[in-house]
């Protein structure tokens, strides 16, 4: 039998807790402060603007489209390639002199005419900036509501500790993720946004099964400490997790490489999530569940309502 | 007996697989490059117009098929460049009254159209296209539709010879004001019986002043009317681009969503959307015979076809129109169009009708539209098209509101009445999110999606197949069949539209997919190791995996699912096909891969898994 993880004895995942927890804190505080700094670069759909791929029929000089664009009135304009050398993209701000209906067939008539290729339109993408404020604040709600569903369901299935576990272990990863984008500059776009939630429903996942087998466990065997029946219970689940994120970073890699500059973002924000979301499912999750004091007791299947008692027992 | 399923049951997973599969079928058969032809302008597709392109066609070049059905030509053709060739060919042979349309229709057999199975529906981002948002601006509409009351309110307290000191538009509304008591009483209870949707209230405090405010319903009647209004004539529109399959819905109370698959010029659909209607009233000159046209006046084109003369003359113009409503007459129950009017339009067509009853009286609609070239300057060269949309006979001096008689149909009326709100355009729209994608790009879009679902897909299979062995198969079976069923779900049941983000989305699924049979497959090896017999470990495998299977995937199926009504143009695609890619995943991995095991192994004596 191949296997990809082994262990005759349960590896003490829970003595590194208190590392991890200042390595999450730090990686927290890191975020916010990298996002609020250097602040994240939204894409289109969020600063509302205009943008612009064309295809060129050779390489193209993007400083010299960059000139032709600035001596045209359109010096804001930035310009890069996208996806391979002959793509060019021009971004432009919202701006009020120009109704942005004709923007994108203005430039590109531009490009046309005095690059002497011939240009292909690829895509134009104009959003105003109302809608990209509108986007912004759904989006932010999106991600709210998503969060506290997710406590609701695992507090009503397992326990608030576990609840609360999950639903930090899931704010850890959705800053991180954020904060990546920011530290790289990498654009953040509808598509991260997506991938993001992604990364909620994929690092929950991962955690409702640490959970599921804690709780298991908990009611299972007879001795031991809560850390050292979350220790066993995470080696147990060791192999599990690995594989998942073995074939999750499989299927992602291949949209990395292979998915086309579109998806590019989306495919960064989950190769990252997948990674972060693993991690914060053992030391985050369990940590959280274990600080908050989790004992036998509170997962064995109850008879009579005592919940209302044990709240009050916990002084944190 | 431990690990075996009832015959039905096998039956019934045996079939949700293969529907699964028969639903999915379509999408296997390539499309055809097509050509549809319809009729704009009251021009008919008819028997006659099918077989003038059918034979044209076929003297050319190869066609598949060609059938006319629901007034459209849709003919079948063989490759691009036949398809190219043949709408030159088919614009030349009937002109502007037909729109000409590349497609590409679906080569769905009959017997899969019969069980209600269809190919997907690709995004724009994979097909190339327009989408735009529109919104329509309401703050112009409320400002001249209370502008329009204090105009409205003046002209009615002169005519009923009430006098008053001013009316004036406030901030809180329209505030009248009067010199004495019996004045504002006498206002109060005549605009009140003539204005029922308006809010009027005498002030306690100031008897000699009234507030008039809209209703809350005539506010909502206003902006929907709006809307809609601009939603027919952006179709009206959309059908002269020659666009196979358009979209326009209203969304939310003041917007407007256009798509706009498979077209290639952006800029043209974007000026043509944005062009200007108005409308004229001009009487008809009974003058003229065929052949001659007095001095004064001139041959305008009838919408319905003909001709008919006019006086040059502008009786009146289409922004004063206030409303139009389709409805019946009372005496004769005929469809008719009733017609409001401002008060200036009022006294104009009072003046204008007093001398003229009994004569003809023709609308005009008149749109200016771009031709596709420009001027010295850059700008677009518009052509200004007129046609005559209705003549009908005065019968009485008219004012303010008068009908128009003599339609067709209650349809002709529905339709006349919003050429003629059109015409009185008060809410100016404006495209407020526009995403064009080139037909280049969609194609390529297309190919990147397939080849990152294929590697993905490739990659995950060869994994579990090495690691799992016997069980990898398995659950490579199960794997297999979640795509088929997410498309056959997704093609067929649901009718929703595959986007790149959601190609993405069926790529992380595949991915996802094998965590619960990697739950279970790892279960089944610790109960092995614990010392249990294969069979029981199976059984057991199954058993206690089930359950966080279940609450790890509706935990992220509710993550998607927020995701879905965040709604957002790309990201929901990507929700639709996590969302159902999880709820077939659950079946595939632990039903099918159950069933497959039960054949495999089930009530056999098993020494050794293929674990």
């Amino acid at each position: 039998m191949f296997k990809i993880f082994k262990s005759d004895h349960a590896i003490n995942f829970m003595a590194l807790r208190k590392l991890a927890i200042v390595f999450s804190l730090f990686m927290i505080v890191g975020s916010a402060a990298v996002v609020g700094v250097s602040k994240l670069n939204l894409g289109l759909d969020f600063t509302g603007g205009t943008v612009i791929e064309v295809g060129f029929s050779q390489e193209a000089d993007l400083k010299k489209v960059r000139t032709i664009l600035g001596d045209n009135g359109f010096a804001d304009a930035i310009v890069q390639n996208f996806g391979s050398p002959r793509d060019v993209l021009v971004r432009l701000a919202p701006r009020d002199d120009i109704k942005p209906e004709t923007l994108g067939s203005d430039v590109l008539k531009l490009l046309n005419e005095k690059t002497g290729q011939n240009v292909e339109m690829r895509r134009i993408e104009f959003v105003g900036p109302k809608v990209g404020d509108e986007l912004t604040e759904k989006g932010g709600l999106a991600m709210l509501a998503a969060l506290i569903c997710i406590l609701i369901y695992v507090a009503f299935r397992f326990e608030w500790r576990f609840a609360l576990g999950a639903v930090v272990a899931l704010v850890h990863d959705v800053f991180i993720t954020i904060g990546l984008f920011a530290i790289l500059q990498l654009e953040f776009d509808l598509t991260v946004l997506a991938a993001i939630l992604a990364v909620i429903g994929y690092s929950l996942n991962d955690t409702i099964v640490v959970s599921d087998r804690i709780r298991e466990n908990f009611r299972k065997l007879r001795t031991g400490t809560p850390a050292e029946i979350i220790n066993i219970s995470l080696t147990q689940t060791m192999s599990r997790t690995l594989i998942t994120s073995l074939t999750t970073i499989i299927v992602l890699l291949a949209l990395f490489f292979k998915g086309g500059a579109l998806i590019h973002g989306f495919a960064t924000a989950l190769l990252f999530g997948v990674f972060i979301g693993t991690y914060s499912s053992v030391y985050v999750a369990s940590s959280i569940a274990l600080a908050l004091g989790i004992t036998k007791e509170d997962l064995m299947p109850v008879e009579v309502e005592v919940e209302g008692e044990e709240h009050e027992e916990f002084q944190l | 007996m431990l690990n075996r399923y009832p015959l039905w049951k096998t039956l019934l997973v045996a079939l949700t697989v293969i529907v699964g599969f028969l639903f999915a079928a379509p999408n296997l058969y390539e499309a055809d490059h097509a050509l549809q032809v319809s009729g704009v302008r009251g021009a008919k597709v008819d028997v006659e117009t099918f077989d003038r392109v059918k034979s044209k066609l076929a003297k050319q070049i190869d066609i598949k098929s060609a059938v006319l059905e629901d007034g459209q030509i849709l003919v079948r053709l063989k490759d691009l460049d036949a398809q190219l060739k043949a709408r030159e060919l088919t614009t030349q042979l009937l002109g502007e009254k037909y729109t000409v349309a590349l497609n590409m229709a679906a080569t769905t057999p009959s017997w899969l159209e019969a069980i209600g199975a269809s190919p997907l529906n690709l995004g724009l981002d994979l097909r190339g296209g327009i989408y735009f948002l529109m919104e329509v601006d309401m703050k112009d509409l409320l400002k001249t539709t209370r502008d329009q009351m204090v105009v409205d309110f003046k002209s009615d307290l002169r005519g009923e010879k009430i006098r008053y000191r001013s009316i004036r538009w406030q901030p809180e509304g329209v505030v009248l004001k009067f010199r004495d008591e019996a004045a504002a009483d006498k206002a109060l209870s005549f605009l009140k019986t003539r204005y029922a949707k308006i809010n009027l209230r005498q002030l306690n405090a100031d008897p000699l002043t009234i507030r008039a405010n809209m209703s809350d319903a005539m506010l909502r009647e206003t902006k929907l009317a709006a809307v809609e209004q601009n939603i027919t004539i952006i179709r009206s529109r959309v059908n002269e681009l020659g666009v196979a399959e358009p979209d326009v819905q209203r969304q939310g109370e003041d917007r407007i969503v256009v798509q706009l698959p498979g077209i290639q010029d952006t800029a043209r659909a974007k000026e043509l959307l944005g062009a200007t209607a108005t409308l004229e009233f001009h009487m008809v000159d009974q003058r003229a015979s065929s052949g001659s046209v007095p001095a004064g006046s001139k041959v305008y084109q009838q919408r319905e076809g003909g001709s008919v003369v006019l006086y040059k003359k502008v009786m009146l113009r289409g922004t004063h129109i206030t409303g139009a409503n389709a409805g019946f007459s009372q005496q004769s129950s005929q469809p008719e169009v009733s017609i409001k009017l401002d008060a200036k339009g009022g006294n104009k067509m009072s003046e204008g009708t007093k001398d003229n009853i009994g004569k003809p009286m023709a609308t005009v609609f008149i749109e200016y539209k771009p031709t596709g070239k420009v001027d010295k300057n850059g700008k677009q060269i518009l052509k200004k098209i007129e046609e005559v949309i209705s003549v009908a006979t005065i019968n009485d001096r008219l004012g303010r509101n008068f009908v128009i008689t003599g339609l067709d149909s209650p349809g002709e009326a529905h339709q006349l009445s919003l050429l003629l709100r059109a015409g009185a355009l008060r809410a100016p729209i404006q495209i407020v999110e526009e995403r064009t994608v080139g037909p280049s790009l969609g194609k390529e879009n297309i190919e990147l999606g397939a080849t990152a679902i294929a590697i993905g897909l490739v990659g995950v299979l060869l994994f579990m197949l090495v690691y799992y062995r016997g069980f990898g198969v398995v659950s490579n079976i199960a794997l297999a069949a979640n795509v088929v069923l997410i498309i056959g779900v997704m093609s067929s049941l649901l009718g929703a539209t595959l986007t790149l983000p959601g190609m993405a989305g069926i790529v992380l699924t595949v991915g996802m997919a094998v965590d619960a049979n990697v739950l279970i497959f790892e279960r089944i090896r610790e109960e092995l190791a614990a010392g249990r017999s294969p069979q029981q470990a199976i059984h057991h495998g199954y058993d206690s995996a089930f359950s966080t299977i279940f609450d790890a995937n509706i935990t992220t199926l509710i993550a998607a699912i927020i995701l879905f009504s965040f709604g957002a143009g790309p990201i929901k695609g990507f929700a639709i096909t996590l969302s159902v890619g999880i709820v077939t995943s659950v079946f595939t991995a632990v039903v099918v891969t159950r069933t497959l095991v039960n054949l495999w192994v089930g009530g056999k004596r098993v020494d050794k898994l293929s674990i």
